[in-house]
């Protein structure tokens, strides 16, 4: 099982890496807010996850980090 | 559990000021991770202006601030007097297309042995959106709102192909960062730039096509997808110049 460990303070809301999750695990938080202002990016299942790493790659702000 | 992804040690903890989607972000990280991949401890920067012209807070090595299109000027200057250093200039497409491009046709056409990262985003990002060098026929602007015509505004520049026809250049491909199968092209491509400087093989360029999500009127998502089927047939991608084949 991987592990995504998101770094909330640099996410932007842009949703490239709700786009590219091949599970369709990731989406945009209804309700965290980080201190810029942005709806964060959170992983809504943990046990689906492949680790392919996707996510991480296509993030522009280097906001997630895989561990597997 | 190990880390199989992280973010590069060349890149600062800084939050980036770019637009959310925007590809500046993933262009940084390009870079980053081919210089985390050298093992060179002396690296020195050249940053536009245009969007990027913080990228000297980003990058976790020495940089030099450029006047307005001049990066591959001062890039050369800093290369001749520190010939053991890895210097590399990034640029945007206005810096590099308009007011700069004496500046990299003459690099390119000396073949100095700089690497230089061309992000083409086909519009004037930090300014409002204005059409720039590179905007496409029929491609809206705040100058030009009805789209670019030939007529009015002739036709966009090809850097990549324009270049390729000088005997300086050592390298020259056009990547794209839309999706996950073009990021892992971009990284060799780019990585292939940095080795060439390394070896002291001459002018290495790289444009990436590049998205803007605040000035096209898109979202992130839709950006890419106008990359995936506009931009990449106006502005094919792939190699259009290699001399190490050559060599080898």
């Amino acid at each position: 099982m991987a592990k995504l460990i998101f770094n909330k303070m640099l996410c932007k809301s842009c949703g490239l890496c709700v786009s590219v999750c091949p599970k369709q695990i990731i989406s945009i938080s209804k309700s965290e807010i980080n201190s810029k202002g942005y709806f964060v990016s959170e992983l809504i299942d943990t046990e689906k996850c492949i680790g392919c790493a996707f996510c991480a790659m296509m993030c522009p702000d280097s906001v997630i980090e895989v561990e597997k | 559990m190990a880390k199989i992804f992280e973010k590069p040690k060349m890149l600062t903890d800084k939050p980036t000021h770019y637009c959310p989607g925007c590809t500046h972000g993933q262009a940084h990280i390009l870079t980053a991770r081919a210089i985390d991949k050298l093992n060179v401890k002396k690296i020195i920067g050249v940053a536009p202006v245009g969007c990027a012209v913080f990228a000297y807070e980003y990058f976790n090595c020495d940089m030099q601030e450029a006047a307005h299109g001049r990066a591959p000027a001062v890039a050369t200057g800093i290369k001749r007097v520190i010939p053991d250093a890895i210097v590399f200039a990034y640029q945007g497409d206005g810096d590099l297309a308009s007011i700069g491009m004496a500046e990299i046709v003459h690099a390119a056409a000396r073949g100095e042995n700089i690497t230089v990262i061309f992000v083409n985003n086909a519009i004037y990002g930090m300014t409002g959106g204005q059409m720039a060098p590179t905007t496409m026929i029929g491609q809206k602007a705040t100058t030009c709102q009805s789209g670019r015509s030939v007529a009015l505004n002739g036709y966009p520049i090809h850097v990549s192909e324009m270049l390729s026809q000088l005997q300086g250049p050592c390298y020259i491909e056009r990547v794209s960062c839309h999706d996950v199968k073009h990021i892992r092209q971009a990284q060799k491509a780019v990585d292939k730039a940095f080795q060439n400087q390394v070896e002291g093989r001459g002018f290495s360029m790289i444009e990436i096509l590049a998205t803007c999500p605040t000035n096209w009127g898109m979202n992130p998502i839709e950006s890419n997808k106008y990359v995936e089927e506009v931009m990449c047939s106006v502005y094919p991608l792939g190699v259009y110049k290699d001399t190490t084949k050559e060599e080898a």
